[in-house]
């Protein structure tokens, strides 16, 4: 076994139990989507309308709920000091973590999206997509809420703090996402917003460990 | 492999307060230190300061030619308070990740549960652990892992008398081996050391 799959393992057991876990998560989803409805109205035409953008607000939310236990007990329990000693750089650590994550709950949660939109009326047509972009939109979250739990490392109520750093990191996914679906429900081109879904997620990918590696080391040392 | 730790001229602040300055050390292979001090006086963060974990303010720490950043990620166990280990997992898990993560393998991790009688409670989740079995499964990486400089904060405290006895000598046997030893004490070593009283 080497070090970087004992550490994947590590890492998804964690998340998997980390505040609930998956079942959490997804607990919280049908929540918040099933609130849309009797906040709106249950007349379909209307539901069906806001339905793929209403599942994906939902899954920004939801994307959030575990977060800021990713680096805090780590940083808490001493484990942190450790991961940093190894020949590992730590900031491929950090992003195993946040691959942990989405693992542990972004997947889990792409999964419902679908689910849940098509409840709230949105055709099945547009279940493959929503789940797309859901599973790239997943990874966004996950590597940019990182920052954000990596940032409010020792403060009090990080969780909170947590939510407050990373929303505006979750405003490009939702844009790109929801106008993708969007175009994609009315037959317009996709394309162009799905790609820049992808874009931003591989950027998170790319920088999210660099910042979230300089983060720890400064709330190290 | 570094054969030498050298501190020169450190100091460290925490908080606004000089908790040291101006101090040295020089280590060699087979040497262990004993460092003392009253509470707060800048143990702990000596020893992260060594592992890298906290900035010095001024003075530099060599590993005898080796790449700092380098002695550190291969050569250094580093087993304070705060142990990393996760309540609810099991003492199995808890003791193979580390290993793996040290440098070790399953195997070694197995090898190192016998040394340290782990073997009964390797099914038991870390939050049944008494305080010494606990610290026995922190310091089963330095058996299941083989690097060369051990930074112990207290690693003898919460041990009873004939686990302190064993740990002793697994100790000197890492010195015989030419490894190197720093730990943070309030009570002897059981090994020959060089003292370094941070409250003096």
């Amino acid at each position: 076994m080497s070090r970087f799959s004992a550490l994947l393992a590590r890492e998804t057991a964690l998340a998997w139990g980390r505040g609930g876990g998956p079942l959490v998560a997804v607990g919280f989803y049908a929540g918040v989507a099933t609130l849309i409805p009797l906040a709106i109205g249950p007349e379909p035409d209307r539901l069906a309308a806001i339905a793929p953008g209403a599942a994906w607000v939902a899954l920004a939310l939801a994307s959030l709920l575990s977060l800021d236990r990713l680096f805090e007990r780590d940083f808490e329990d001493g484990a942190l000091d450790l991961l940093a000693l190894s020949p590992l750089p730590l900031e491929l650590t950090c992003a195993v973590k946040c691959l942990g994550q989405w693992l542990a709950t972004g997947a889990p949660l792409a999964a419902a999206a679908p689910v849940a939109a098509i409840a709230l009326g949105a055709s099945p047509a547009l279940a493959p997509m929503i789940f797309a972009c859901a599973l790239l939109g997943g990874v966004a979250f996950a590597f940019m809420g990182g920052i954000g739990a990596a940032l409010s490392l020792g403060a009090r109520r990080g969780g909170l703090l947590t939510a407050v750093i990373v929303l505006p990191l979750f405003v490009p996914p939702v844009i790109f996402g929801g106008g993708a679906l969007d175009a994609f429900a009315s037959g317009l081109p996709w394309k162009a917003g799905f790609a820049l879904l992808g874009a931003y997620a591989a950027a998170a990918l790319a920088l999210g460990p660099l910042a979230m590696a300089a983060a720890c080391r400064n709330a190290l040392s | 492999m570094i054969s030498e730790l050298v501190i020169s001229d450190a100091s460290v602040r925490r908080g606004g307060r000089v908790l040291f300055e101006g101090l040295g050390l020089t280590l060699a292979a087979g040497q262990a230190c004993a460092l003392t001090g009253p509470n707060g006086s800048g143990k702990t963060s000596l020893l992260r300061a060594i592992a890298g974990l906290v900035r010095l303010e001024a003075g530099e720490i060599g590993f005898g030619g080796a790449e700092p950043a380098e002695a550190r990620a291969a050569a250094v166990h580093f087993v304070g308070h705060q142990d990393g280990l996760k309540p609810g997992r099991t003492v199995r898990e808890e003791l193979v990740f580390w290993s793996v993560w040290s440098g070790g393998t399953e195997a070694s991790a197995a090898a190192a549960a016998e040394t340290f009688d782990l073997v009964r409670l390797l099914d038991l989740e870390v939050r049944r652990l008494s305080a010494g079995q606990r610290r026995r499964l922190a310091l089963s990486r330095t058996a299941a892992a083989p690097r060369p400089l051990w930074l112990l904060d207290e690693p003898l405290s919460p041990l009873d008398a004939g686990w302190r006895a064993r740990v002793g000598e697994l100790m000197a046997g890492h010195l015989a081996d030419g490894g190197m030893i720093v730990a943070a004490v309030h009570d002897p070593l059981p090994i020959p050391a060089v003292a370094l009283d941070l409250g003096a």
